[in-house]
Parts: C-alpha cells; structure tokens; sequence
C-alpha cells in the first residue's frame, strides 16, 4: 500500500513537459534562442554592407571568413565558428546555470521538493531541459545560418582551403558532426554550470563562474609550457571539430576531446546530484 | 574586531570534513601537477671528452674532436654502441635528444663535433674518406676500447651508425670503408652530391643546373670563423687557408664551391671533389644492413636520393629498407607521427641488427601522405601507408594521363630575376606553408599544359614523367618542369616544391625541330582527387637555381602523356585508435553505472514507502525527539516532540529564532534532521519521502516564478506534481486566494499579501490532510486574517489537520485549537489553547480607589486580585461576567476609567519564555 496521495507517483513528479513549459515562459529562454536566430542574420548583413577590407592574416582558418559568402554551408560554418568559443559556451551556461539556481533564489524550489519531487528526479529533469534547450539552440543557429546562407549564397560545396572541397551532400553530414562535437564538447560547460547552479543560490554566480572557468582552461591552454597538463584541460580540444573539414577526417583530436568532455561531464554532474541529494534546502 | 576573528568570519567555517575533503582535492591536484612537472632522474650518465685521433690521408694528422658519451646507467654487461652524427651547421648539441632517447633504449652512444664544427678542430672536407670518415673510424677504435662497449672482435664494437644529412652520408661512407659497422640508419641524405647540387631532370648528359639556393646555404653555414675562435679570450684564429672566402672549409672544397657557384657549369676538380664525398661509387662496399629514411618535403636532397642508395646497396646484396616521412630540409621533422614511425623503424633496425635483440624487420616500405590538418597545433596531419616490398620511383602501377596545350614561348629573365618562386630553401620547416603552396610564376616566363579533370582519384607515389621539347635561339635552354595539382576551384598545388630543373644543349632553333626529351619529376606523394586537373608548367626561371644571365625566348611543347606512378598501400594501424576503444569502454561503464545507480535508487525510493511506526499511522504528524544541528555546530532544535491530530489546529507559537522555521523545514524535508524523526500518518519524513504528497505547505514565504501569473504559478505547479487535474480543486484554492482577476497578473507585480494568500491557495492544492503554514497572516490585512482564520478553522474538519507557525500570539489563540510553545530550541509548553490560557481569562482594570476596588472585587468570589501600577489591577475572573464586576465596583463608588480584557497565552508566553528572547540567537 502506497502511502502517498492519490494520484501520486514520484515516477510521474515534474513531467520534462512541466519543465519545458516552466522555462519556456521566461524572458531569458526566449532572449537566447531568439538571439541564436538573429545571429545569423546580424552576420549576414554584415557580410552585404560592410566593407571588404582584405586583412591577408596568416592564420589558416582566416579562410573559413574568406569562404563564409560561398555557400549556404560555408556561411553555417562560418557562423559556428564565430560562435563557438564564447556565444555558445554563454548560452549553455545560461540554461545549465541558472536552472536550478534561479529556482532556489524564487524560493520555488522548496515547493517542487515538498510535492514532493525526489531532489534526483527534480535535478535530472532540470538537467534534461536545461540540455535540451541548449541543444535547441545550437540547432537553431546552424539552421537559420544554414538557411539564410543557402537563401543568399546558394547550395554549393563546402569549401575549405585546408582540403579539397567537399561536395555539399556529404558537407551538410560534416556540419552535422561538427555541431554534434560542439555538443559534446558543451557538456563539459553544461556540467560545470550544472553543478555551480546546485552549490549557489545566485543564477547569476553560477552562469558567471561556469563561463570564468571556461575562459580560464582557455587561457591556461594558451601556455605552453604548462607541456601535458594542457591535455586534460576542458578547453584543450574544444577546436578538434576542425578536424571534420579536411580530407579524410581527422578524427582523433575529437575522440579525445569526446572522452575529455565526457569525463568532465560525468565528474561534474556526478558532483551536482551527490551534493543536492545531500544538502539542507536553505532558500 | 581583531582580524583573526574576522578573517574567521569571512572564511568558511573550517569542519572536519570540509578539511578532509579540501585536503583530499589539494593533495590530489598537487600529486598531478607534480607528477606531469617532476623532472625525470636521466637513465644515463654523459662524459664529455676532448678526443684527438689520428687522422688524414696518411693517418698520421692528429685531429682534435670534441666527444661525448652517453652511458646508460644501469647497465649489467656490455652494451652496444651507437656513432650518432649530426648535420651541416650543428655539432654534437644538436642531436643530444636522439642521443638521449638511444641511450634510454640501452645503447652506448658516441657523438661528436665533426671537424670544423662545433669545438671540434679541423677543417670542412665534405665527409672527405680520408678525413671525417677516418675521424669516425678512429672513433670506432675509440669505442671499441671502451670496457662498457660490446665487442664482435678485438677492436670491433659492436656499433650502428646513424646521422641525418651531412651525418647520413658519413653514416654511409663509413660503413662503405670501414666493414665493422654493424647497421647503419642515414636519414636524409645524399647519393650523389653532384647530382643534388647540379640537378639534371631530363634524360641526357649534359650536367644540370646549379642549385644555388641550397649551395648557398649550405656554404654560407660553413664560412664564419670556428666556434672555438668565438670563445672568450681565444686568439683570434685567421681563416683556414689564409682566404677569407673559404672559412673553415678545406681549399679543396671551397675552390669547388667557388667555380660552381661562378659559372654555375662544374669544372672535373669540382665534380671530383662532389664525387669522393658522395656515398654512390662505393655503395658496393656496404655490408652493413641499411634503413633509409628520406623525406617528401625536401628540395635539397629528395626523394630520388634515397631511391639511388637504395638501389646502389640492395645491388650488393645488403638488407635495405626505405622509409619516407612528409618532412626534410623543407619540411623539418614532420608531424609527430611520421617522427614517431621514424624513430619506431630506427630503433627496430638498431635493436635487430646491433643489439641483437626483436625480430628481423620486415623490408617493407613505408610512406605517409598528408591527410589533413591537425585543428590544435595547427600542424598537418599525415596517415602512414605500407607496400611491401619498395618499389622505386616508378610506383607498383602508373596513371597515365593527357595534357594539352600548344607549344608556347617563353622568356628567360636576365639574371633569373624576376623569377618564379617554388621553394624557400632555409626558411626552414614551414611544412604547411609549402604544403599550402608559396609556388607563383612570373607571367611570360611560363608554358601549361592541363589535363581534363582526372575521372578518379589518382593516389601518386614516386616521380612522374613527361617528354619535353624545347628551342632556343642560342642552342641551349634551362627550364624548370614542374607538376601542379589544380582543386576545381582553380587553387594550384606544387607538390612539396619540387620542382624539375632541366639543361638541355644543342637545340634547334625552331619547336618543329626540337627532338623530345624524357624529364622525371621529383618523386612526390600525393593524391589527386577526382575532378582535379593535373597542369604541367615549364618555365624559365626559378629563384632557388641559377639560370642563364642572358634573356633569352625559348619555345616549348610538352608531349601529352604525363606518366603518373602509383601506390595504393596498406593503411598502417594509426596508434591513436586505442583512444577509440577507450571511449567505448567509457560509455560503457557509464550507462552500466547509471543503471546500477538507478536500480539501488528504486529499491531504496521502495524502502521509504514503507510505514514505519503502525500506531502512529492515523495522526497527521508525530515530531519525535527532533534535534538540528547544522555543519557549523549551531544547534537551531536541541529537542522537540509534539503530534498534531485529526481535527486540530496546532500553533507552534514561538518568538523569533525559536526554532519553529528549522523545524517546518524538516517537515517539508528539506531539512535533514540530526536526531529524532518527524512521522507523517506513520511514516517517516525523509526528503522526497512520498507521504509528503499528503502534506501542503507555506515554509518560508512564498515561492513562485516571477514571469508566470498567479493561476499560472498554480497551474504549473499542480502539473510537477505529476497527480491528476480534477484532484486539485483549483476553484476552492482560488476561492481562498481570493485575488480576483489579479489572479492572471504576473506574480511579479504582486503585493506582499497577494502572495501570501496565493502561497496559501497553492498549500491547499488537492487539500491535503496536513496544512503547514509558516507564519501565515505575515502581509494580511485584518480582514483577511480574520478571514483566514475562518478558512484554517474550517479546514482542520473532515480529519484534515494544520499546523500553524507564528510569534503572534493573538494569532494563535485566535486561530487554534492547540498550541506548542518552543524557546530556545526546547518545547516550553505544550497542549489545548484553552489549558495554557487558562479556563478564565483575567481583565486588566484602571480605577479612581485602587484599595476600595480590591476590597469590592474580593468579595465578588474571583480567582485573584493583582495590583498592577498605581491605578491598575489585574483581576482572575473565575467566570464571573465583567457585566457583575463593572456594576458591582460602580455601585461601590468606584469609578472605573478602563477594563481591557487581558490575554492569559500572552502571560503564559512571556512566563515560559521570559520576557526578552535576546540570546535566544537566530534560529
């Protein structure tokens, strides 16, 4: 015999629709993701009005911007890559971050658990939203620059001048993999937010921190004498998604970014729900 | 404040395990970084040595040699030995890494400063036989003495030679002249020193032409005084020979150089000199087993150097390996890892054929091409291929292919400037950049010839020919054939470039006339994808060669048939799929983990829903020895116990920091407990325990999401709940919310009040059978609370129970039927309103005669009569009406300015818990 209310199952508590809806209703969610579709078309106009002043710069991906008016993929690829190293890493942050944070500082999270949601259940549904959205986003970007690109610049090969061009079917399933990698590389940034939203109260604190640390393993990757080190940084292979553009694929940066990233996801999530099962709710 | 104590405040509060578990995460972080950081204690031993050996033609010119030996540093015997030599321009500095890495395998390994460089005295022949190969020679003596070195004979170490370049073709001349090197491994070098400075591509006699980059190079690196010369306090030495053009080259040498680089046309004493330092006439003489490792990147020495050793050695029945690696005097070391297959083949042939030890190589050949671009550091990457056995520069099958273009003039720049650029000799291990092609020709001075787009992809491995016809007005022509690989968006390729020189006499006059000549590009490895063109230019100039100073238009044609020699070898095993299998096992063990996790969950989430004290099963709430003790050792509960039954409406009247909050958080279970337990209709409160779902609650204020409206917020959270619709009673709860249409404004906007009344409505969602209100007439107006009281009264019928929070004790006398009284973390009282109050509420008066009055009101039969100030009296009614007192003291005469009725709860209150509550801390 249950001794529960009728009608309730923990199994049942915060239903990931509940969730979806709960954050789709704020300001934020919608900010972000509308800003994932404005991006695109922010770097377009850029591309028809600006200037075209020629920078011959010696760094070999200077000719992923050379070739972003190419081709509706180039251009996606193009707005990746502009991306990728912060925008995303501050939208990921946003949704893992402030997800459990922001209903700990409404005080809406003592009501959840005294449903009473199981606090593994609240937190794996949180995190399962929270994925979902940034996931949601990343897509939304690749697919708006994907179809603004191939409105403007057409439906051509993707081009890179590190390998041959690739012809635009199998180019569409490289992009595919690329934002795929990103993905997997954003764990670690999902992870970290995640888990600084369950240790703090403040939304805020938690997004902030997960996108300090992020900059710092950036920064620390940039020394080199630091020598092995650098290879168990999160950052260090967050860029290996290049790989997919050469010819074949160079695919064992990302391996190793994949496992990194799965390592750091694991460690931190496991931090997260090992501390919330734990901890007195004090908000 | 004393900053220690400060210091202490903003710090977190140190508990055992907080230390613990810093300490763990400090020592653990120190542990890597010190791990990654800590110098490694070498495995061998050096000893530097000044060597002076005898040497020269007649072996009696005593040469000083700067020496140095690594010993590994356990060793228990003898142990092989290694001569390791250097390149043009080092010393025995320079090849200190491969030294270490040989030693740390267990070989002995002798380096030194070849004469004329580094410390090392002497002058620059060349790897002349009679003098750097005999230094080397003297050496193995050297080794063969030493008591560490294993020996095949008296005087004959058991010992490999291995160089690169300048190194490489010692490594070989030595072996050729001195039958006691047992293995030898030349990296880069060359077979014919002529041919690699006078390259002649095209199937005739004529010598080829200079290649005055390189030789440039390579002179310029010899001509600066010696580095000895250089030390502090040194006599400043005069050049070798008295010339100052010559440095420290022999005169021998530099004459050569010096009338080569004139006329740019070799005279028989330079081509002499070229030929006695050059490793191909006595290719015959080497025994020892051989691996070659040249590489594709390299317009010094390429490819077809190697490919004439090779050929030279396995012609005398030698065991001959050929290895390439993308890399070489342009390329460097290449990507990590062709070094790494490199230094894999190196050590297996030293280990077979020195040590002794690992199977016989396999002779197979071994080649990379350049796959990609590695995204991290931005350097290229190249898959290894095998074939095997070496198939030359001819390839194991060929492509032929069809070029087409009319014969075109074309002009010879005078003094080859301006001049088309391939190369940048010296510029040193700009792999990407060649790779990415620094290749342009100068408009008029070139000729194409392209193919069609190529139908399939055409993998070329070894030199490909074209036939050549060419006219000059002047009978003679020097051209530059090369091979470009043009993607369909037009981006042209020089392979590595390599370009092919070509010196052709005695032509005619006209293209009609010109008889076609065979020209043999350099070996290259590359794959030319489907859909690109293969575009032959011939033309006049290049920057790297020196050309005719006279303009001059030639006419030239290229035959349609372009030769393209093929491999399709064996992809080799890339090391760096074992991080593949790694991953698998990963995910594997996780989702493994994930479902124990989830399993051991589920059976506990089942134990907790298990009653576990049946007598209590029907009372809303036992609270039982309950103690809270947070990590800091602040104790906000030191003991409380009280039940809440059916029917009752129990206040938990406290003043602030009492311990009523802690208290409700365990309820809810968001608060562990530290002993004692809270049953909820028998079970145990525990977080997430499902009987909670039998319980609403108001802890703390209200809580909803900002961006939602009132019924929103109530809907929503009504759907986390998971139950069904109908259950909820929204009518009712919004009833009691009473927020009117304000119900659909965002939550944000609203007053204090409104959201105590919506939390309040949200508490009785699906009227559960316990209502826990934290004080929950904070924010209401009277009416409301009178209101509220009502709707609490009301509620606790039908079996459903509350229990109310609060430090106001109308409130509670008003709204309870129970009170539970806590100071301090303690229960102080505890029972029915009506017992703690008293049966007989008592009244407070304000009289003109205090002592007539005490008189009258005695006899009127009441409990007591208190004087309270100087006019006040208190007075224990004892169920007489004030109606009777009032009337009974104003017969009496007494005038009667007040009678308030006096709160007995609050007597008692303040009698339990004092009058102040300071100390009592917050709790």
């Amino acid at each position: 015999m249950s001794a529960a209310a009728t009608g309730y199952r923990p199994s049942a508590t915060l239903p990931i629709g509940a969730e979806i809806r709960r954050q789709a209703a704020r300001r934020r969610t919608q900010l972000a993701l509308g800003f994932m579709v404005l991006l695109p078309l922010i770097v377009l106009l850029a591309f028809e009005f600006g200037g075209g002043e020629d920078d011959a710069e010696s760094d070999q991906f200077a000719s992923l911007v050379d070739l972003a008016t190419s081709g509706g993929l180039n251009f996606a690829l193009f707005s990746i890559f502009v991306s990728a190293s912060f925008l995303l890493v501050v939208v990921v942050a946003l949704f893992c971050g402030d997800t459990v944070a922001s209903e700990a500082s409404w005080g809406s999270l003592r009501y959840l658990l005294a449903v009473p949601v199981p606090r593994a259940r609240l937190l794996a549904v949180k995190l399962i939203v929270a994925l979902l959205y940034s996931l949601v986003a990343l897509l939304t970007l690749v697919g708006t620059a994907l179809l603004v690109g191939t409105v403007r610049y057409g439906w051509h090969p993707l081009g890179s001048t590190i390998a041959a061009e690739i012809p635009a079917g199998e180019g569409l399933l490289r992009l595919l993999g690329i934002v795929g990698y990103l993905a997997v590389v954003m764990l670690v940034v999902a992870g970290l937010a995640f888990l600084l939203s369950v240790l703090t109260d403040a939304a805020l604190g938690a997004v902030g921190g997960a996108v300090l640390l992020w900059i710092l393993s950036g920064i620390l990757d940039q020394i080199e004498a630091l020598g092995a080190i650098r290879n168990v940084l999160p950052t260090h292979y967050s860029e290996a998604w290049l790989g997919l553009l050469s010819t074949p694929m160079q695919t064992d940066d990302l391996v190793k970014g994949t496992i990194g990233a799965v390592c750091y996801a694991t460690l931190f999530w496991g931090l997260a729900f090992w501390r919330f099962t734990r901890k007195d709710i004090t908000s | 404040m004393p900053l220690p104590a400060r210091l202490r405040r903003a710090l977190p509060r140190l508990s055992r395990r907080r230390v613990l578990a810093s300490s763990a995460v400090l020592a653990l972080v120190a542990g890597l970084v010190g791990w990654a950081a800590w110098p490694e204690r070498a495995a061998w031993t050096t000893t530097d040595q000044r060597l002076t050996v005898l040497s020269g033609p007649g072996g009696d010119q005593p040469i000083d040699l700067d020496t140095r030996f690594y010993l590994p540093r356990d060793i228990s015997g003898r142990v092989p030995a290694v001569l390791l030599a250097h390149g043009f321009g080092g010393s025995k500095d320079s090849v200190a890494d491969d030294a270490e890495s040989l030693a740390e395998r267990g070989y002995a390994v002798l380096t030194w400063s070849a004469r004329g460089f580094g410390r090392s005295g002497g002058q620059i022949h060349l790897d002349h036989p009679d003098y750097e190969v005999r230094d080397a020679q003297r050496l193995l003596d050297w080794l063969a003495a030493r008591p560490e070195v294993q020996t095949d004979a008296a005087g004959d170490p058991r010992v490999g030679v291995l160089g690169g370049s300048y190194g490489g073709a010692l490594a070989l001349l030595l072996a050729a002249q001195d039958t006691r090197v047992d293995a030898i491994v030349p990296m880069i070098t060359w077979n014919d020193l002529g041919r690699a400075f006078l390259p002649q591509s095209a199937d005739v006699a004529t010598s080829g032409v200079f290649k005055k980059g390189w030789a440039g190079l390579f002179f310029g690196s010899g001509a600066g005084p010696a580095e000895r010369a250089l030390a502090p306090g040194a006599e400043p030495v005069p050049p070798a020979g008295g010339d100052p053009a010559c440095g420290r080259f022999a005169a021998d040498v530099c004459a050569a150089y010096l009338s080569m680089a004139t006329t740019g046309i070799p005279d028989a004493r330079t081509l002499q000199v070229l030929r006695r330092s050059s490793p191909a006439p006595v290719l015959n003489r080497i025994k020892a087993p051989t691996l070659l490792v040249q590489g594709a990147v390299d317009t010094l020495f390429p490819l077809s150097e190697a490919d004439a050793n090779a050929r030279g050695i396995a012609a005398a029945g030698t065991p001959v390996r050929v290895a390439w690696f993308t890399g070489g005097h342009d390329g460097g070391l290449g990507p990590q890892s062709d070094q790494d297959r490199s230094r894999f083949l190196t050590a297996q042939w030293l280990d077979h054929y020195v040590k002794g030890s690992g199977p016989a190589p396999a002779t197979s050949f071994t080649y990379s091409r350049v796959a990609g671009f590695s995204a991290l550091d931005r350097g290229l990457v190249t898959n290894g291929y095998s074939d095997p056995t070496y198939p030359g520069l001819g390839g194991t099958g060929r492509t032929d292919i069809t070029v087409a273009g009319p014969a075109q003039p074309i002009a010879n720049p005078p003094n080859g400037n301006p001049g088309a650029l391939s190369s940048l000799p010296g510029v040193g291990e700009r792999l990407t950049t060649l790779l990415g092609g620094v290749a342009g020709d100068i408009p008029g001075q070139f000729a194409t010839f392209e193919s069609a787009p190529v139908d399939r992809t055409v993998e070329v491995v070894g030199a490909p020919t074209v036939r050549l016809r060419a006219a000059s007005p002047t009978g003679t022509a020097t051209l530059f054939v090369k091979l470009y690989d043009v993607d369909p968006a037009g981006t042209e390729t020089l392979s590595a470039g390599l370009v092919a020189p070509v010196r052709l006499t005695g032509l005619p006059a006209t293209i009609e006339a010109a008889r076609p000549v065979t020209v043999t590009l350099p070996a290259i490895v590359r794959r030319i994808g489907a859909g690109n063109t293969v575009r032959i230019v011939v033309s006049a100039s290049d920057q790297a060669f020196l050309t005719p100073a006279q303009p001059t238009t030639y006419t030239v044609a290229v035959e349609p048939a372009v030769t393209l020699p093929t491999v399709v070898g064996t992809p080799i095993a890339n090391p760096q799929v074992i991080w593949r299998y790694v991953l698998a096992g990963l995910l594997l063990t996780l989702a493994v983990g994930m479902v124990t996790v989830l399993l051991v969950r589920r059976r506990r989430a089942r134990r907790l829903d298990h009653p576990v004290a049946d007598e209590d099963a029907g009372t809303p709430l036992v609270v039982r020895n309950l103690r809270k003790a947070y990590d800091d050792g602040f104790v906000a509960v030191e003991e409380i116990s009280f039940s809440v039954e059916r029917g009752q409406v129990v206040g938990l009247l406290g003043p602030n920091g009492a311990g009523k909050t802690t208290t409700l958080r365990v309820l809810m279970g968001l608060t562990m407990p530290t002993a004692g337990e809270a049953l909820v209709f028998g079970h145990r409160l525990v977080p997430g325990a499902p009987i909670l779902s039998r319980v609403g609650a108001l802890v703390e204020g209200p809580g909803f999401l900002p961006h939602l409206s009132g019924y929103e917020n109530l809907r929503a959270y009504w759907r986390a709940t998971g139950r069904p619709w109908a259950d909820a009673r929204f009518d009712e709860a919004l009833e009691i919310a009473g927020l009117g249409q304000s119900v659909h404004r965002r939550t944000r906007n609203y007053s204090h009040g409104m959201r105590q009344r919506l939390a309040i409505a949200q508490a009785m969602l699906g009227m559960p059978e316990l209502l826990v209100l934290d004080e929950p007439t904070d924010g209401l107006d009277p009416p409301q609370i009178a209101e509220m009281r009502r709707v609490l009264r009301q509620y606790a019928t039908d079996g459903r129970a509350v229990l109310v929070s609060s430090h106001l004790l109308a409130e509670v006398e008003q709204t309870c039927t129970h009170a539970v009284v806590v100071n301090k973390g303690r229960i102080v009282a505890a029972g029915p309103v009506e017992d703690i109050v008293g049966e007989s509420p008592s009244v407070q008066l304000d009289v003109s005669d205090v002592p007539a009055a005490t008189k009258v009101l005695s006899g009127l039969g009441v409990r007591s009569v208190t004087p309270d100030g100087g006019t006040g009296l208190i007075v224990d009614m004892n169920g007489t009406p004030r109606t009777e007192l009032v009337a009974s003291l104003v017969r009496a005469g007494v005038g009667v300015d007040r009678v308030v009725p006096r709160r007995r709860l609050e007597d008692a209150f303040l009698a339990l818990v004092g009058d102040n509550s300071r100390g009592s801390g917050d709790r």
